[in-house]
């Protein structure tokens, strides 16, 4: 091979080197974005394999309060009255409440929950704590911040109380499992009260009630 | 067979700059949104070493050291605002200012951490807890909220921390200290209603998982939010916020004696 055939070699291999470089964030932005899809769309399909929010043709339609964010006041929640089918079961008719909520209000600006979240399970102990078991979107996708993750467990709190009287204490679960954090900043090792007149005349059997005052509720509509 | 040799070399040179262009190419591309390309930590890790000395507490006021805990940091981010504003950035540049402003009145600080590192929450509170006479607290900018507000929380009051031996519990050790917590938050919150319009009066009551193992009186300020289109009028917020906390905790001094936790079994204080 002649010294002209070297430097031929030598500018093609350079013209790849610098092809190669400037392509390469190009792709590693492929990459990522072809990632988020793949976790977007394996949520979607834990969610498909869900068995749909079981509303009995004969359950009648009764007056539901939901706790949505208040559009007026900053980090407060307000109360919203909807329409319903709900069975007479506690655990059936809380499931129905919190898929609603999870469904979020006419104005998603007033969302509490992300919009991908799922309720997986939810439980009704004989003691009065309600377990609620959610997918793991409600810790990724939830607006990082002390605010948004009480405004976040109070929405539930506060509907459950208002709709399922015999709720005293709410346990947050995520995909099955105890969490430390919602999101990084509340605590969801303990229990959280729901209805705290009940509360005061029955001690919980297990882990320390742990109340609030940030998500106090703006107004009545 | 000499010119063979002189094209292999040449080859293999050309490999190698390939590879280290596009490892460099790797590198300066942005980061994935999970942040797991973060480079090596810097600073001194958090946990390990013992804590800084202490001086020694006086019999009435025994408040001597703030611990300063930017939240958040390495791989997680925390906040994250549309124009690129990381929560775990911005509140070591609050920490900054606000140790300046605490030195200046003559608190010893200390940070949980003081670069890019992430350590956990418990010990992040061990920073406190060893520490006898301090006040902990923690900072954070909120992706919601109003614009220019600032907002103080406490743990809301816990059982009993006392299980016969007259140690803390550590899964509580927040416990003897909630009614200092609420004292110190009010009076942060106050300072910081005075100069951000909008901002509550009171401190407010939730159960921040840093707060419940901090074996002191410990508050968490949020400051909203990352979601502001210039992070200029964050910045504007740092003196305000850092001038806030320091005239709270001076006003907070002497009223803080610490707690007695006596062991319940043997019935004798310490």
């Amino acid at each position: 091979m002649n010294t002209r055939w070297q430097i031929w070699l030598a500018l093609v291999l350079l013209a790849a080197v610098i092809a190669a470089a400037l392509y390469f964030p190009a792709l590693r932005q492929q990459v990522d974005k072809a990632k988020q899809l793949t976790e977007k769309t394996a949520e979607q399909a834990r969610r498909e394999l869900l068995p749909p929010a079981p509303v009995a043709s004969g359950d009648p339609r009764v007056r539901a309060k939901m706790f949505w964010g208040s559009r007026e006041q900053d980090g407060k929640l307000s109360p919203v009255t909807v329409e319903l089918p709900l069975s007479s079961d506690p655990a059936l008719r809380a499931k129905q409440v919190l898929n609603t909520l999870l469904a979020g209000p006419v104005d998603p600006e007033s969302r509490t929950l992300p919009p991908d979240a799922a309720l997986l399970a939810f439980y009704l102990l004989p003691d009065g704590t309600a377990v609620a078991d959610f997918s793991e979107a409600i810790g990724t996708s939830i607006p990082s911040g002390i605010q948004s993750e009480q405004l976040a467990v109070d929405s539930i709190a506060r509907t459950l109380e208002a709709n399922i009287p015999q709720a005293q204490r709410l346990k947050i679960l995520i995909h099955g499992q105890e969490a430390d954090t919602l999101a990084g900043h509340l605590d969801l090792t303990q229990t959280f009260p729901v209805n705290t007149k009940l509360l005061s005349l029955a001690a919980p059997a297990t882990g320390q009630a742990q109340t609030s005052n940030t998500g106090s509720v703006a107004a009545t509509p | 067979m000499t010119i063979r040799k002189q094209n292999l070399q040449l080859i293999f040179s050309f490999v190698l700059l390939s590879a280290l262009t596009l490892i460099l190419a790797w590198r300066v591309s942005p980061q994935t949104p999970s942040g797991t390309s973060v480079g090596t930590p810097i600073g001194t890790p958090v946990g390990a070493p013992a804590p800084p000395p202490v001086p020694q507490a006086t019999a009435s006021t025994n408040l001597n050291v703030v611990v300063l805990d930017p939240a958040h940091g390495g791989t997680d981010l925390g906040a994250r605002g549309t124009e690129g504003i990381r929560e775990s950035e911005v509140v070591l540049q609050f920490a900054t200012q606000v140790r300046r402003a605490l030195e200046a009145q003559g608190f010893q600080v200390v940070q949980t951490r003081e670069g890019n590192e992430n350590p956990s929450f418990d010990d992040r509170s061990a920073r406190a807890n060893a520490v006898r006479g301090a006040v902990f607290i923690s900072l954070h900018v909120a992706s919601t909220g109003l614009a220019g507000t600032a907002r103080v929380y406490t743990m809301p009051d816990l059982p009993s921390a006392n299980d016969g031996t007259g140690l803390i519990v550590w899964d509580r050790a927040q416990a003897p200290f909630t009614s200092l917590s609420h004292k110190l938050g009010d009076l942060v919150q106050a300072e910081l209603a005075r100069r951000f319009k909008g901002s509550p009066t009171e401190a407010q009551v939730a159960p921040v998982r840093q707060l419940r193992t901090t074996a002191a009186p410990a508050i968490a300020v949020e400051i909203s939010s990352v979601s502001v289109a210039d992070r200029a009028s964050l910045d504007r917020m740092i003196p305000g916020v850092a001038d806030a906390i320091a005239r709270a905790v001076t006003a907070f001094k002497p009223s803080y004696v610490v707690p007695v936790i006596a062991p319940a079994a043997a019935g004798v204080h310490p």
